[in-house]
């Protein structure tokens, strides 16, 4: 991105998001696991992560960024695609129709027990997308000059 | 899953494994790993054998959307084993000449051998499933992949004319196809094959019935490239030649066959079928065999011969469809038929095959494939020429070969027609027997051209581009099996009688056996002084003038008009509807999105307008409403300023503040009504396009300062209907409640079913997934298109 008049506020953004962005981005990892429960899902994590990786771009330029985060987004989409996917088609494996989800209690050794549903599987591979998608988006936008 | 569905998946999960063995085994050509899936798949499949010939079929079902009744049944029968081990048999012959055929410094191996897995799975697919829709997918993937082997050597443009043919002709029959498949479905409210034939009578009786079937076997017809869809099966030729061998003659153009076997107990009482799949058939035959002398290429004349042989199989399909009018097997003469077809069906894969591969080493070995160069070959290429002779001898139905055998029985089969007396065969039926002869003269004819005009007569070294001699001995393994296989078939026929032969005939023929009873299938070489055996003497006598005559009468060819033909027709519609289009597209596509936006308002105004008109869905209750509080009073206000605003706002800026106004006030009113899911969502989503329009904010062009907003009344209209329209919908939709709201069902079930207690995300990712997937589909495609425009129109501006 080319820089604009915001260049004179930049080390106080700079700093600012430095802290914010992590801050974002963890609430946005909580909001996706907390989606099965309670509002969240895996579209709006990825909305906010990927508003937290905006607000890099903000601060800094497209090149910094991509150095920091070096990560090919339209990759990423892909890779959720086929987590969608696949979730999908693990249900063949059990004889059950496509995109036949289970859930249930999972003893874990740090948590005890937890509730597990494969769906959030699923939602993993939409919070891919949705980062993906929009990264890929804003990125090839924001790179034209 | 069992380990048949495993049986017909494992091609696709070889071919996603292809590209890493090409990568990471320099020196080993990829065909080697390959080979290995139709081996092993082959020796899997023959050990069906026993069980189906001794009458017991398996079957085995996966659900796939069982609420829509499209489950993946896989099921062998005769008819699906004899395809099943022809697929692997002939594909695991085929990947191991292709692998001395192609080379590994030259060609994109990996590529090559994904297209070609792909392909035989889908194949796979087609001949072992019992469901119609499932059949119908395996179906036009074979179109694709044949699409993508016929343009393998895509730099050149007659490879990608080839294959675009071919795919749009094929991939027109399987979409007609896909409607006879619903029309079938309404009838019988079942997409399965199997409980299809078991009714029959019942789609005899249907209006239905007429298109169902005429739509089958428009999907089956050019499949299997009969009159007058043949005309892709020449230009497919441009693809390499273990795929002309494998997919044009011994697999893919069979799926029509297939096809028509199949649904011959369904659709074969009706004196339409009889007709036209008989009819077509035949006239395929004579035609294609009457083209293929005219060609001077090996591998046209090899093309145009696969044609009519299999409008030969197709014809007696058609004559078997007549047994269906006999109550049993006693005196039942037309049954022969059907085991001619199939027997004809393996005699043509073996002869056709080991025909293409000897063309592809003529070819591979002399540079070239045109018959005017060729010449005098035999004494430089010994084994191919031997090969050559047994296939094309075979082709021309002369003993002791296997095409001796079933070109007799077909022979037999057309003149028993005569003697059927259904369907006013008696005004018009003595021209199967006379085009059949016809039909076998010019195909003696062309079968003495490939074998003499290649490998005999006067050697022509300046006309060639190498120095021709014997292919290696890898390359020379695949046909000489076939070749073997036409030698052995020819001599003890009664080898396949028991094994399959009856078992598939069974398939096609259900209703005639008792319970327990089976065909009994017995191929003999001599039958007496029958008049099959004098037409065929009368073939090779007449076809032997001829052939040493050619030159003479050759010129009959160019007695047919240049101008009209199937070709020229083709080009000529194919221009007709890229002119057409484009000048509809010039119509509308005028670069503004405005008025592309005007378009879809319209459209939406209409259509939904008449939609609530039509319904009569105007009747507006506020009874059961909750009352209206002064905060959603002030929002709706705030709402209706910001968009005021947007409109009359002479700064960019502005707009953009007030249009994220009312997007966020729209995120406060799912805050009020207690939809905190969607208020999160709103309020990420307006942050994050906020930032967007930032992005682009900067490049913008700026804002014409215009003195007054010139006035449009289509556009003022547009916008007042959108407006009513919308409103008239949220209102009428809220008091007119057919059913029970859905929410209570979700309510109820999301934690019960799906263990989540978010609603909104439960229905997201597990009541409706399937969505999802596919919105989520959609926004991949929607990244990788904005991607593709930036980056594209980024490097051509960088060239210019």
């Amino acid at each position: 991105m080319k820089r604009t008049n915001l260049k004179t506020n930049d080390l106080i953004l700079q700093t600012v998001v430095k802290v914010v962005f992590f801050i974002i981005f963890i609430y946005s990892v909580y909001i996706f696991f907390a989606g099965h429960y309670t509002p969240g899902g895996g579209f709006v994590g990825g909305l906010m992560t990927s508003s937290a990786i905006v607000l890099l771009l903000l601060a800094y330029d497209v090149k910094t960024v991509a150095s920091v985060i070096p990560v090919n987004f339209l990759k990423v989409a892909a890779a959720g695609l086929l987590v969608a996917l696949g979730t999908g088609l693990a249900s063949f494996l059990y004889g059950v129709p496509f995109l036949t989800h289970a859930h249930g209690p999972v003893h874990l050794p740090v948590f005890g027990e937890v509730e597990v549903a494969s769906a959030t599987a699923f939602d993993l591979g939409v919070y891919m997308v949705v980062v993906g998608v929009t990264m890929t988006i804003i990125q090839t936008i924001g790179e034209t000059e | 899953m069992s380990l048949l569905h495993l049986a017909i998946l494992l091609p696709f999960i070889m071919a996603l494994f292809v590209p890493l063995f090409y990568k990471w085994f320099k020196n080993v050509h990829t065909g080697w790993f390959v080979l290995l899936l139709p081996v092993i798949l082959f020796i899997y499949f023959f050990q069906y054998i026993k069980p189906v010939s001794s009458g017991s079929n398996t079957y085995s079902t996966a659900n796939w959307i069982p609420s829509l009744g499209i489950q993946f049944t896989a099921y062998v029968d005769g008819l699906g084993l004899l395809f099943a081990l022809l697929i692997t048999g002939i594909g695991a012959l085929v990947i191991l000449y292709s692998i001395y055929y192609l080379s590994r410094a030259k060609e994109q191996l990996h590529t090559f051998y994904v297209y070609l897995l792909l392909f035989m799975g889908a194949m796979l697919g087609i001949v072992l499933s019992d469901n119609m829709i499932v059949l119908y997918t395996f179906w036009e993937l074979t179109s694709l992949s044949s699409f993508l082997l016929i343009g393998y050597w895509h730099t050149r443009e007659k490879s990608r004319y080839g294959a675009l043919k071919s795919m749009l002709i094929t991939v027109f029959g399987g979409l007609c196809m896909l409607g006879g498949i619903i029309l079938l479905y309404l009838v019988t409210n079942t997409f399965s094959i199997r409980e299809m034939v078991t009714q029959a009578p019942i789609i005899m009786d249907h209006p239905y019935f007429l298109p169902a079937m005429l739509l089958f076997l428009l999907g089956a017809f050019t499949k299997s490239a009969q009159f007058p869809f043949y005309i892709w099966l020449p230009d497919a030729m441009e693809a390499p030649t273990p795929v002309s061998a494998y997919l044009h003659s011994a697999t893919m153009v069979k799926a029509g066959i297939y096809l028509t076997a199949r649904f011959t107990p369904v659709f074969g009482l009706a004196p339409e079928w009889f007709w036209l799949v008989t009819g077509i058939g035949i006239i395929t035959l004579a035609w294609g065999s009457f083209q293929a002398i005219k060609q001077t290429d090996l591998k046209a004349i090899l093309a145009f011969s696969t044609v009519s042989q299999l409008g030969l199989i197709m014809s007696l399909l058609g004559a078997g469809s007549a047994s269906l009018h006999f109550e049993s097997l006693d005196n039942n003469m037309f049954s022969a038929a059907v085991v001619a077809a199939i027997f004809h069906l393996i005699n043509h894969a073996t002869f056709k095959g080991s025909l293409f591969m000897a063309a592809g080493i003529v070819d591979h070995e002399t540079g070239t494939r045109d018959i005017r160069r060729l010449g005098g070959l035999m004494s430089f290429m010994p084994i191919t020429f031997t090969i050559a002779v047994i296939g094309a001898f075979s082709m021309a139905g002369l003993p002791p070969f296997n095409g001796f055998l079933s070109k007799e029985m077909f022979f037999t089969s057309m003149i028993k027609l005569l003697e059927f007396d259904l369907f006013n065969v008696e005004t018009w039926g003595i021209l199967f027997p006379v085009l059949a002869w016809i039909a076998s003269v010019f195909t003696f004819i062309y079968s003495m051209i490939i074998v003499f005009k290649t490998f005999t007569g006067k050697y022509q070294p300046e006309k060639l581009d190498k120095v021709p001699h014997e292919a290696p001995l890898g390359m020379l393994l695949s046909p000489i099996i076939l070749a073997s296989l036409v030698v052995l078939f020819g001599i003890f026929p009664n080898v396949l009688s028991f094994s399959i032969i009856e078992p598939a005939t069974a398939s096609i023929l259900p209703y005639l056996l008792e319970d327990g009873e089976k065909f009994h299938v017995h191929i003999s070489h001599w039958h007496g002084f029958s008049p099959e055996l004098f037409m065929t003497l009368g073939v090779i006598a007449l076809g032997t003038l001829l052939y040493i005559g050619l030159a003479k009468w050759r010129k009959v060819y160019r007695l047919l008009p240049e101008k009209l033909t199937l070709n020229k027709a083709y080009d000529a519609s194919l221009r007709g509807l890229d002119k057409g289009s484009l000048r509809v597209q010039e119509l509308y596509m005028t670069g503004f999105l405005r008025d592309y936006l005007g378009y879809i308002f319209a459209f939406f105004v209409l259509m939904t307008g008449w939609a609530l008109f039509a319904n009569s869905a105007f009747s507006f209750q506020i009874d059961g409403n909750a009352p209206i509080g002064v905060y959603e009073f002030v929002l709706a206000a705030v709402m209706v300023a910001g968009t005021v605003t947007v409109l009359f706002a002479k700064s960019r800026l502005t707009s953009i503040i007030a249009l994220g106004s009312v997007g966020y006030g729209v995120a406060l009113f799912f805050v009020f009504f207690r939809a905190p899911d969607l208020a999160l969502t709103q309020l990420v989503i307006e942050t994050v396009s906020v930032a967007l329009f930032l992005l682009c904010f900067y490049y913008l062009p700026e804002l014409q300062k215009r003195e007054k907003l010139p006035f449009k009344l289509t556009n003022f209209l547009i916008s007042l209907g959108v407006g009513t329209v919308v409103t008239l919908i949220a209102l009428s939709a809220n008091s007119q409640r057919v059913s029970e709201t859905i929410s209570s069902y979700f309510i109820e079930n999301s934690y019960k079913e799906a263990g989540g207690k978010n609603m909104v995300n439960v229905i997201l990712v597990d009541f409706r997934g399937f969505d999802t997937l596919f919105e989520i589909t959609v926004l991949g495609i929607a990244a990788l298109g904005i991607f593709a425009m930036v980056k594209l129109r980024l490097s051509k501006e960088e060239e210019s």
